[in-house]
């Protein structure tokens, strides 16, 4: 067991926060950057579920299911259910968009539970120095996601309400057109509002748990047996109390969703 | 960054997380499962036993209406054949109680026509002694001549 200064554990977590960086276009103004770990990870992951659930879906019978289906069925049934409680319209669209991001985000979530160092590790190996799991822990990632969400709300709004019906409500809510500027301007920060507290609270949730696992992971190098083992059972049942912080946290980003759109379509 | 005893020590937990999912999470989804799979089998069953006892009470319904109306006619037949027997049995009777009167009235008839008879018999024997005496213009002796007038009257 390697003894490394006090330093170590920050260039740890500094090495571990770095993301795979991938400079498109050349350097100046114009080139951006993208983190192909997150992408890399989350597109990874969508595959799967779009396979799995695919391939479960070919084969499902109207007779008594496999387990397989039985499990999507309760997974599909759940999500569901929660859209149809907040929801009371045409499900065609926002059932499989909930579907897809509880189970998506729940994928992503997930890859917190993998040891902080093992997909680092074996990316190392193929000489690739800065790799991150867990896309949800990327700010990018969260914001991409609840802007599509905010978008989905502006286009259910205009769709629900109609371009004049929609402009009215941003313009005359809640305080009558007398107030007109200043309703634009709540209107707009309560708009703006919901795709940052949607974004941030999954980023929060995630980066600062995957923080807390390299916190404890500085353990294992401290050097001795005793905070080795403190180290471990640590881990651990950070590692248990984390599957109830992923799944909450897919579960709220499913029903904020859920509910923004739903609320697209009432009328003021 | 080097191999070390961090990737050993996340490791362990990790092996410490996958037994815990496995005994403590793992139940509850594959029973969640089971559960059902469980319900959907048996509301199949139920709906495919419905299905069969349906079947099964039509079948029933249609033997028993079979059922019905063949003993429907077979008592009709049989009113049928009791009214004919009923009928026949009368028609002797009346035949019987025809014949029976007609007899009674024969008897009757016979009966009468001996006493007219006899009667008759006994009048013309005293026509004939009245007559006789007359003839002979003087009393007979009845007594003494009874034999011969009953022979007379029973010739007659």
């Amino acid at each position: 067991m390697a003894s490394e200064p006090q330093g170590g554990l920050t260039e740890y977590i500094q090495h571990h926060l770095t993301h795979l960086n991938f400079q498109v276009g050349p350097n100046g103004f114009w080139s951006f950057h993208l983190h192909l770990d997150s992408v890399s990870v989350s597109l990874g992951l969508g595959v799967i579920f779009c396979l799995w659930f695919w391939l479960q879906a070919r084969k499902a019978t109207a007779g008594v299911p496999g387990k397989g289906q039985a499990f999507l069925e309760i997974v599909l049934e759940f999500v569901d259910g929660q859209v149809k409680d907040v929801f009371h319209g045409d499900r065609r669209f926002l059932g499989p968009l909930a579907l897809t991001v509880f189970v998506w985000v729940f994928l992503m979530n997930a890859m917190d539970l993998l040891p902080v160092d093992l997909l680092p590790w074996v990316t190392e190996k193929l000489h690739v120095a800065h790799f991150r799991a867990v896309p949800t822990a990327d700010v990018n990632m969260t914001f991409a996601m609840s802007v599509t969400v905010l978008l989905l709300v502006i286009f259910y709004s205009f769709k629900a309400k109609g371009f004049g019906g929609y402009m009215h409500e941003l313009f005359t809510a809640p305080f009558g057109k007398w107030f007109a500027p200043f309703n634009f301007a709540l209107n707009l920060v309560e708009l703006v509002a919901k795709p940052v507290s949607l974004a941030m609270r999954l980023f929060g949730n995630m980066y600062a748990g995957e923080l807390v696992f390299m916190l404890i992971a500085g353990l294992f190098s401290a050097g001795s047996w005793l905070l080795f083992g403190m180290g471990v059972i640590g881990y651990a049942v950070w590692g248990i109390f984390h599957i109830l912080i992923i799944s909450i946290q897919a579960f709220i980003f499913m029903v904020l969703t859920i509910v923004y759109i739903s609320m697209a379509h009432d009328h003021h | 960054m080097e191999f070390n005893a961090t990737l050993i020590g996340e490791m362990i937990s990790f092996a410490i997380l996958i037994w815990f999912c496995v005994h403590f999470v793992w139940p509850h989804l594959t029973k969640a499962i089971e559960e059902r799979q469980l319900k959907i089998a048996e509301g199949l069953n139920a709906a495919e036993r419905a299905h069969a006892e349906l079947r099964e009470a039509d079948n029933k319904a249609a033997a028993e209406v079979k059922q019905a109306r063949q003993q429907a006619t077979e008592i009709i037949d049989r009113a049928q054949q009791q009214a004919n027997q009923i009928l026949d049995k009368a028609r002797t009777d009346a035949v019987a109680e025809i014949n029976r009167l007609k007899a009674a009235a024969q008897d009757d008839i016979a009966s009468m026509a001996q006493r007219a008879r006899e009667d008759l018999r006994e009048r013309v024997g005293a026509l004939a002694v009245q007559g006789a005496s007359k003839i002979v213009q003087r009393e007979i002796d009845a007594a003494a001549h009874k034999a011969l007038l009953d022979q007379l009257a029973t010739e007659i």
